[in-house]
């Protein structure tokens, strides 16, 4: 993994400290092109992964990019699914029977339900299979070396104690995207134990990580200790805890940390992205 | 460690489930649910017992607590039996379709003794509580007048039906939606005991309304206007607003963000004359395990705290709940 990250809460109104700067951001990034744009300052800066939902956006983000080959050679892209908020929408107004009908592809849940209520555990995971296929359908063609699920689902999963639906996505992951299974959660020490227990060794753990302790369930202290002292390829986000820590603090603690092998940063503007960048590389090279 | 059970494993009773299932003093003992397809995944995937008929799963398990998140409708059947038995009961917003069942059982709660609170999570979340102390301390000075909004995407075109398009079954805007808004206005503002005039409009959905508009009077005689839209999708989520004025400033908080204006230097510190801002990261205290927000975990572990007796029981108690209940029946009587 590139030790950078370029996140696109930012190009989806997601922000976690404010309403009215997600909407702000909202309408600045109504163009799929003004997105692509800002994807390429930070490739001028040297970032070359984009992490990002499967928002259906993203398919047209995608779709620019495989219309220029040789300028995103070497530009990767680590999806992060469900987009949840599709879901959560249509769970409300549909029930979740209902909405499982309308995006498990073709007839599946139809003869499903023709075939009256006697299926097996395999449908289930063929279900989940169909889901994440239907999700990635949208990179075709474009580098997907690492697939992440999004912390409200492995949040859920794990909460409910379904560690074996968390292995049977690792092992999908791996043998039919061909890509590295990884994991955002709000619980990352948790986490780590479930994954552990189920035999995944030294997971790729994207959770936040701040100097303020800021959605760090469990506590800054656990996150550390656990960094300084189990298997697992960290990766930080909400590093700057929306922005209650002045950004140079907040860099300074993340890039000290041990294990975190990455740090996903969004930004807006080409001046925060040179920023970001640019201190991330230079607490770095002090370092060395 | 309490005993648990869950009633109506749909999305609210589900992320209550995960909640509680990694909660360090709970044991969840059963969740019931008539979906097959529910049951059946919790029982192959998760440690859970589950049960078709929650009467067989009380019966067995014999829950010292119970989470109850079926259908609006049902509310008051269920917990009418869980309060007799001398459960307690933690049951999702709203109360009761009818306010006479819900004042039935607000007494029923408390002639029993047991521990009851309504999931109407915004009063866990950290810029709301903040309005809330700052009301209390009248930071406002008199109050001129208040607006309460939400809108989000939840209904967007025309589409099939479900129970959220029934209104005997406690679908629409103004139970969903608009339950919360009231339920803050009468926490942060004061309780509104009157409605002048209220618009339901239908704009996708046929049978109920998307939208909630209503001039509505507290008990302290303050004015204030409802504005509540689930249609539109020019928001990503739900997004609620609580804006108040008065003759000593200006109040809008939200999920994320609290603004509040001081006329005067005379203001309660840290805040100062003119706008400050303050974010969900200054109140957000951490929690065990998080979910969906720090607000869904913290409601649950102040009922739990409740039960163990390390809390009062005096937040978002059927009380309260069945005040917004209340509310929302005036808006319905008084629909123009």
């Amino acid at each position: 993994m590139e030790r950078i990250l370029f996140g696109d809460n930012q190009f989806f109104g997601v922000n976690h400290v404010s309403d009215e700067k997600s909407r702000a951001q909202m309408m600045k990034f109504k163009e799929d092109k003004t997105i692509l744009r800002t994807i390429d300052i930070a490739r001028e800066e040297g970032v070359n992964t984009f992490m990002c939902t499967t928002h259906d956006r993203i398919g047209n983000i995608c779709d620019l990019i495989r219309q220029e080959p040789e300028k995103y050679k070497g530009f990767n892209i680590y999806p992060c699914m469900p987009y949840a908020h599709k879901y959560a929408n249509a769970v409300t107004e549909l029930g979740i029977v209902g909405t499982l009908k309308q995006y498990v592809p073709g007839n599946f849940f139809g003869s499903l339900f023709k075939g009256g209520m006697a299926f097996v555990s395999k449908d289930y995971m063929a279900m989940m299979e169909l889901l994440i296929d239907a999700e990635m359908k949208m990179f075709k063609g474009i580098n997907v070396p690492v697939i992440f699920i999004q912390n409200v689902l492995t949040d859920l999963i794990m909460g409910l104690g379904m560690k074996d639906v968390l292995k049977e996505y690792h092992e999908y992951i791996i043998k039919k995207h061909n890509a590295e299974p990884a994991y955002i959660t709000m619980n990352m020490p948790m986490l780590l134990d479930m994954l552990e227990s189920v035999g995944i060794k030294n997971p790729i753990i994207c959770s936040s990580i701040n100097i303020d302790g800021f959605r760090m369930s469990g506590g800054k202290e656990l996150y550390e200790h656990t960094l300084k002292t189990r298997e697992v390829r960290g990766i930080a986000m909400q590093v700057l805890s929306g922005g209650a820590t002045p950004v140079k603090q907040a860099l300074q603690y993340v890039c000290g940390l041990p294990k975190v092998e990455s740090i996903l940063f969004g930004a807006s503007s080409r001046g925060n992205i040179h920023e970001t960048v640019s201190l991330i590389r230079q607490f770095d090279a002090e370092k060395k | 460690m309490v005993r648990v059970a869950l009633i109506g494993a749909g999305k609210m009773g589900i992320s209550h489930l995960a909640i509680l299932g990694a909660h360090p003093d709970v044991k969840v003992v059963g969740v019931a649910d008539t979906s097959k397809i529910v049951t059946d995944v919790l029982e192959k995937y998760s440690s859970f017992e589950c049960f078709s008929d929650y009467k067989k799963m009380l019966e067995k398990t014999k829950p010292e607590a119970v989470f109850v998140a079926a259908p609006t409708k049902y509310h008051g059947t269920i917990v009418k039996e869980l309060l007799e038995k001398g459960i307690h009961v933690f049951v999702e917003k709203p109360f009761c379709l009818n306010v006479n069942e819900g004042a039935e059982l607000v007494q029923l709660a408390k002639l029993k003794g047991v521990v009851n609170q309504v999931g109407y999570h915004n009063k866990f979340i950290g810029t709301f509580e903040e309005a809330k102390r700052l009301m209390n301390s009248f930071a406002l000075g008199d109050i001129q007048h208040f607006v309460g909004e939400a809108y989000g995407p939840v209904v967007v075109r025309k589409k099939q039906e479900t129970w959220r398009s029934k209104p005997e079954e406690g679908g629409g805007c103004l139970l969903d939606y608009a339950s919360h808004v009231i339920d803050l206005v009468n926490y942060i503002v004061a309780p509104i005991n009157k409605v002048h005039g209220a618009l339901l409009k239908s704009i996708y959905s046929g049978n109920v309304e998307d939208a909630v508009y209503a001039l509505v009077e507290t008990n302290n005689k303050l004015s204030g206007v409802l504005s509540v839209n689930w249609s539109d999708e020019t928001y990503r989520k739900m997004s609620t607003t609580v804006t108040v004025i008065g003759d000593k400033g200006k109040l809008i908080v939200d999920a994320t963000e609290m603004k509040i204006y001081f006329k005067e230097e005379k203001c309660p510190p840290p805040y100062t004359k003119g706008w400050n801002v303050k974010h969900i990261n200054d109140f957000a205290e951490e929690v065990a395990f998080y979910l969906r927000g720090e607000e869904y975990s913290a409601q649950i572990d102040y009922f739990i705290k409740a039960i163990e007796g390390k809390v009062p029981n005096n937040k978002n108690t059927f009380e309260t709940a069945w005040q917004t209940d209340s509310v929302i029946e005036k808006i319905k009587n008084n629909k123009n």
